[in-house]
């Protein structure tokens, strides 16, 4: 037979592999057009990383664009009444490469799930990991819950311009300048302290459980760690924790993602190969009741991986 | 075999300091300061690797990987905004950003203010934060000309000590942000080597608070 990791590159041949994977744990592709109606990307913008999208007129008149996300054109196309639905794509996203004012074509395999229960953060988050031993055995996976940090820092009156500076800070693992924010906001020494412990949050699941609980300070947190702490619980006992690490400087995209969220990086790959996280938040503004979870690959720095070895 | 930590450090007097930084906190590198034109340096005994670099690229370096941590300027950090965690304020080469204008300089603000700067992101925000209307020139050097030729009606630079400025007969308007060094760390090398680089800021960090 042909060899055909010989002929594949890198990419190619990872993309193989996670569609194997996802096919294998009951995923259905999804497949589509690579043009979407541009008004998609005008209502939703705030969930985009960036709001430079390639369009261009129909021969009808409409203006179209190059999908610059997936995940939008899945919701849009999915409806409540199909109930829970379990999706993996394959596809060509275009976008802004960071630091150019230059297009580039990204290639992102992915996963969505739409109206699980509690067990679907499990399942993804596992499924996250094993698309990371796919990628390279040298992995991690941040896991961060937004519900939780998010929370804390309104418990502690941090809201509006504040929390988003918070945010930054905390996603820096700046601890000088979270400080800050909570001084120049006029927090007590003891809310202050619960802030910057949110910096603190950073090691294995097994180290991070036991901490959790200082952090249900009133009903929504207590919630939120409830939830994060029944998830964590639940892939310990799956077995599968070895190479996650909870670490709250994960904060993402904070229109994007709303509970649980999470990275992965290999090693070698200087930025992270995959992202994801729970987007109920989204779904809500889409006007879906379903909750939804996903990830994506993004194949286009897996190039240098293959250098290093 | 042991991990060794790549350091990317700004070339320069600033450079020199930061170095001794590390040296003090349990990093030393001796042959660094041998007189050569070499650009790396290794002690493999305590896992470093010191390179040189221009310190506005630093944040590069340690953003695509080819450095593990490095040492950069607030400054540089504002103006590019490194996807890189900022684990430690050094406290060293300590100044502002500042507006500075010709000596008695009054803003009209019916019209559009021209601005020159080296920090075009910095100055865009402050100014967009207020919102004033302004027109950005974008400069590399000798800033504090541009509002003597009629090039810019203010400037937007860094200002250490004042005495530039003053000598060119300019004042500072207003300083609006702090600058200092700060430790970067790229955010995969952070999550592979988080011991070894929590080693290291937590030896600056008792140094810098002697």
């Amino acid at each position: 037979m042909m060899d055909f990791q010989e002929i594949l590159s890198v990419e190619e041949w990872t993309a193989l592999k996670l569609r194997a994977l996802y096919a294998s744990q009951g995923y259905r592709q999804y497949k589509m057009r690579k043009f979407e109606q541009y008004d998609l990307y005008v209502q939703n913008k705030d969930f985009l990383l960036d709001e430079s999208v390639i369009t261009f007129t129909d021969t009808d008149g409409r203006l179209m664009a190059l999908k610059p996300d997936v995940t939008l054109s899945i919701i849009k196309n999915s409806r409540d009444e199909d109930g829970p639905q379990k999706v993996y794509y394959y596809e060509n996203v275009y976008r802004v490469a960071k630091g150019t004012r230059t297009f580039k074509e990204i290639m992102q395999v992915g996963v969505e799930c739409f109206g699980g229960g509690e067990e679907t953060l499990e399942e993804t988050l596992s499924l996250a990991a094993k698309s990371l031993d796919e990628i390279s055995p040298n992995n991690l996976l941040e896991v961060s819950h937004l519900g939780v940090i998010s929370g804390v820092l309104e418990a502690c009156g941090l809201t509006g311009g504040a929390k988003q500076q918070a945010f930054a800070a905390l996603g820096e693992k700046n601890t000088q300048a979270l400080t800050a924010v909570c001084k120049k906001e006029g927090l007590d020494e003891k809310k202050s302290a619960l802030v910057i412990a949110l910096v603190g949050v950073c090691g294995s699941v097994e180290e991070v459980l036991g901490e959790l609980d200082k952090f249900a300070v009133d009903e929504k947190t207590t919630s939120a760690v409830v939830r994060f702490k029944a998830t964590l619980s639940a892939l310990q006992k799956a077995g599968v924790t070895a190479k996650m690490r909870v670490d709250f400087s994960l904060v993402g995209n904070t229109n994007y993602y709303s509970g649980l969220s999470f990275k992965g990086f290999v090693e070698g790959v200087p930025t992270s190969v995959l992202a994801g996280g729970e987007y109920n938040n989204l779904m809500k503004k889409m006007k879906r009741n379903l909750r939804a979870i996903g990830f994506a690959v993004y194949l286009d720095g897996l190039g240098k991986m293959a250098e290093e070895v | 075999m042991k991990k060794i930590i790549n350091v990317a450090l700004p070339k320069g007097r600033l450079g020199e300091k930061v170095y001794d930084l590390f040296e003090r906190a349990g990093f030393p590198c001796p042959s660094i300061k041998e007189p050569n034109r070499k650009l790396v340096f290794e002690n493999a005994e305590v896992g470093v690797r010191y390179f040189w670099v221009k310190p506005s690229d630093v944040a590069i370096y340690v953003e695509r990987g080819a450095a593990d941590i490095g040492v950069a300027g607030k400054d540089i950090l504002l103006e590019y905004t490194p996807d890189v965690y900022e684990l430690l304020d050094l406290q060293m080469g300590k100044c502002w950003m500042a507006v500075a204008a010709k000596a008695g300089f009054q803003d009209d603000r019916n019209r559009t203010l021209t601005v020159a700067t080296k920090f075009a992101n910095i100055a865009k925000q402050h100014y967009f934060a207020q919102g004033r209307d302004v027109d950005i020139v974008h400069l590399n050097g000798s800033i504090e000309l541009a509002p003597i030729l009629g090039l810019s009606d203010v400037i937007v630079d860094i200002v250490e000590t004042g005495a530039t400025l003053k000598e060119n007969k300019l004042e500072v308007v207003e300083k609006f942000v702090d600058i200092s060094a700060r430790l970067i760390a790229n955010k995969s090398s952070f999550q592979f080597n988080r011991e070894k680089i929590e080693e290291i800021r937590a030896g600056l960090a008792k140094q810098t608070e002697k």
